[in-house]
């Protein structure tokens, strides 16, 4: 089993059809393949190869336009996205309002793996207050489970991706399981500076986590923690995990990896799922809806081959949508089934984004040496004013966490530029001069904070357009509340307190709530539309997404999660994805699906 | 978008506030660059990350002869030939500007009606104060007219706009000039080596900023 054509697909059967190809996808087919279930994945976009297809090493001056985003390569010429960002040709959406501060920007990428090839790796645990936030607050939805449910899914998936970090045992931040995270890497210098100088403000950083193998993978001990019992599994992932090469400090993730030192589903997950030969994987499948049986199940779902344009119906004993949320949600509506709470398609959240960037003398013209490292989160900042926020003292409910760093990295467009604020406009010999002193020299936070569910923020479907494809697009409403607003504030006032305490200095002050946060769907972190609980009236899947009104209909993606922490979604689908899969076995094995 | 003579003229006027000169209306009357609208066609969504890109490759460069050699002047003005590196002309900047402006994205054709009426500002601005073209200028005449508007934040109101066209050109030929192989040695950049490991920064670097 392998990548087939559409055709071929029609005459196979499988246990399980899966929906997309990314973090969801990837690991509820490896979960399911690895214990000898028989799974379809379908993808919208092209097969892509990494191995072949990533550029390694390559500077910008190789780039057309030295690799500046445009708007078909939004996050640079060098980015993994193929086909994809804010905007998909042929594949519209829509705003119910012209106001652009109501409006949702929603990312897309058509390739096999979807957006784990770009993403950036970072991989926060969710904290036990993040399963209650309603309980802790009175805002927004409790999850159906504990922290303490979806734990050993944390240890399980750090252990197969690979997760750097270490166990400092913050509140709500929490460890990992002793043996499971590889360790950090070193601080960078100017990581250290504003560990040194946050901390007399009370402000923690500490090791980053992200999805890169600082060294190699156990492949003696880690095969059999993840599969006991399972001799061939273990054999398999032990064989995958020898071919994936650790980091060599060099080539943004951004990316992709060639040599598979980061996660993406293209290299960690979908290989060792290929290799059980229980996935078949059809790509250019453009999922239009889910057939419903006459007893009321998933009977399998109806794609289009964008390469012919033919419509194919396949059939499975479940349906797995993973399609990132909101194509999943889409397709929910599309197909007009499990909504039987109307709730399909409410409470979409992206993460609040606000960013600020300084200059400090004391990091000019510092000895020469790479900085280059992971290329990300060496160090970061976990939320820390918890007991102040319950106390009702900030003026917004939710936390947020500090991205940041600073360092000579590889240079772009915006190396030596707009420097005029520092150095009154040079040119000739003082302006190289300057730019040697300045590069290096910059600091930049991002603040990414939880952003609470509410009722103005929501996707349908717009009655009258519809895509390339003929199927109807979303149209979103959008609007941030006050929480989100005093946070984005927060963000930039408290980075400019930690500039000002490392001697630094900014062009532009601190904004006002409504200047300083990014456009909802700029962070990429959308979620929510589909939302688990334990009420089937509330929601529309249980905690295993499992939909209540479809029991053979799965969700792993994104679209379940009810309330959206501040820490990054990806590793708590993926853990999500694997508990599902796990629950979908058991129904599977024990005849009840 | 193409910037017509009209436009073009009518810019100049405005920005310079002084009359220009019979030979600055002779240039502004020659075509500076080819027409853009023609470049429709991006790189794709798609483009193929493995093979060498070159500028005139995804798109064909438009900047005409006149135009080429202002714009290496002004490149070589802002980052000229030192102890440490050669100027920006000599390694492809000309190139990657004109690549820069000629590209069909909405940022680069923006950017294409800052650049094309600044080049030809300042040829008409040495033609006004020196009768030559601004190429020709020596190095005292360039700077003269530098430093009028080098920096856009203090630039007197009759040089605003030029101030302005100066730090997006300041801004694209160091762009252009520290990603190339000599650049980059320049700035000080290091990485993008494979390492076995990786150190962090040496003692003497937390030394110097009171870390060790």
């Amino acid at each position: 089993m392998s990548f087939i054509s559409a055709a071929d697909a029609d005459k196979n059967t499988y246990d399980v059809i899966v929906v997309g190809s990314g973090a969801a996808g990837g690991q509820t087919a490896y979960t399911l393949t690895m214990d000898g279930v028989r799974v379809l994945m379908l993808e919208a976009g092209r097969n892509y190869t990494p191995a072949t297809e990533t550029p390694m090493l390559q500077t910008n001056a190789e780039a057309p336009l030295r690799g500046s985003g445009t708007p078909e390569k939004p996050f640079g010429f060098w980015d993994a996205t193929i086909d994809g960002g804010w905007q998909v040709p042929g594949e519209p959406y829509t705003s119910a309002s012209d106001d652009p501060a109501r409006q949702f920007v929603w990312w897309r990428s058509r390739m096999l793996g979807g957006r784990t090839n770009h993403w950036g790796r970072i991989s926060l645990r969710n904290g036990p207050y993040d399963f209650k936030p309603h309980t802790r607050d009175g805002l927004g939805f409790d999850w159906p489970m504990n922290y303490e449910d979806l734990a050993p899914y944390y240890d399980k998936v750090e252990m197969l991706i690979g997760v750097y970090g270490a166990n400092d045992g913050l509140e709500n931040t929490p460890n990992s399981s002793p043996g499971v995270l590889l360790p950090p890497p070193k601080p960078r210098v100017s990581d250290l500076l504003i560990q040194q100088r946050a901390r007399k403000l009370n402000i923690p950083a500490i090791a980053g986590h992200r999805a890169v193998l600082t060294k190699p993978l156990d492949h003696k001990r880690l095969p059999q923690l993840l599969h006991p019992g399972n001799a061939k599994a273990q054999q398999i992932l032990a064989a995958d995990m020898q071919k994936r090469a650790a980091c060599f400090f060099a080539t943004p993730c951004g990316r992709g990896c060639s040599v598979r030192a980061n996660y993406q589903s293209t290299t960690v997950h979908l290989p060792p799922a290929l290799d059980t030969d229980n996935l078949d994987i059809v790509t250019d499948a453009m999922v239009r809806a889910i057939n419903k049986r006459p007893d009321g199940k998933a009977e399998g779902v109806t794609y289009i081959d964008r390469k012919t344009g033919a419509e194919h119906r396949v059939k499975a004993r479940i349906v797995v949508l993973a399609a990132s949320a909101l194509e999943s949600v889409r397709i929910l509506l599309n197909s007009d089934v499990a909504n039987g709470s109307g709730k399909v398609g409410k409470y979409i959240m992206d993460t609040v984004g606000a960013n600020f960037s300084g200059q400090v003398p004391l990091l000019e013209n510092l000895p020469l040496h790479n900085e280059d490292g992971v290329d990300g989160l060496h160090l970061y900042t976990p939320w820390w004013l918890y007991k102040q926020q319950l106390a009702g003292k900030l003026g917004f409910a939710r936390g947020y966490h500090f991205e940041f760093g600073g360092g000579r990295l590889m240079p772009g467009m915006g190396t030596a530029a707009g420097l005029e604020w520092l150095n009154g406009g040079t040119y000739g010999r003082k302006f190289k001069e300057d730019s040697r002193r300045y590069y290096g020299s910059f600091v930049g936070f991002a603040g990414r904070g939880e952003m609470i569910p509410n009722d103005d923020c929501y996707a349908e479907l717009d009655p009258k357009v519809k895509d390339k494809f003929g199927i109807p697009v979303l149209r979103f409403h959008w609007k941030w509340s006050q929480h989100e607003l005093g946070q984005a504030a927060h963000m930039q006032k408290t980075a400019a307190e930690i500039i000002d305490a490392m001697g630094g200095r900014y062009s532009m002050q601190p904004q006002s709530g409504e200047k300083a946060i990014k456009q909802g769907g700029i962070i990429i972190h959308e979620v929510g539309g589909a939302i688990m609980g334990d009420n089937p009236a509330k929601s529309v899947t249980n905690s295993f997404g499992q939909c209540w009104d479809m029991k053979n209909l799965f969700i792993t993606d994104g679209a379940t999660l009810c309330s959206n922490a501040d820490k990054n979604p990806t590793l708590t689908i993926m853990a999500l994805a694997w508990r599902a899969s796990e629950h979908m076995l058991g129904l599977m094995n024990r005849k009840e699906l | 978008m193409s910037l017509d003579r009209r436009t073009t003229l009518k810019w100049m006027f405005a920005a310079a506030a002084t009359v220009p000169s019979l030979q600055a209306l002779a240039y502004a009357s020659q075509p500076q660059a080819r027409d853009v609208t023609a470049n429709q066609a991006g790189y794709g969504t798609d483009p193929d990350l493995t093979k060498e890109w070159k500028p005139g490759g995804p798109w064909p460069l438009t900047l005409g002869v006149a135009a080429r050699l202002t714009t290496a002047a002004l490149c070589d003005l802002i980052i000229p030939a030192d102890d440490v590196s050669p100027s920006a002309s000599s390694v492809g900047v000309v190139d990657f500007i004109d690549e820069w402006i000629s590209a069909p994205y909405p940022q680069q054709r923006a950017d294409r009606e800052i650049i094309l009426p600044g080049l030809t500002w300042s040829e008409a601005e040495a033609q006004t104060r020196f009768s030559k073209a601004f190429a020709a200028l020596d190095q005292p005449q360039k700077e003269a007219i530098a430093n009028d508007i080098c920096n856009a934040a203090k630039a007197a109101p009759q040089f605003a706009t030029a101030a302005k066209f100066f730090a997006k050109f300041r801004d694209l030929t160091a762009g252009g000039f520290y990603t190339t192989p000599v650049g980059m040695k320049d700035i000080g950049y290091v990485g993008n080596v494979p390492l076995a490991k990786f150190d962090g920064p040496p003692l003497a670097v937390l030394k110097r900023v009171g870390l060790a």
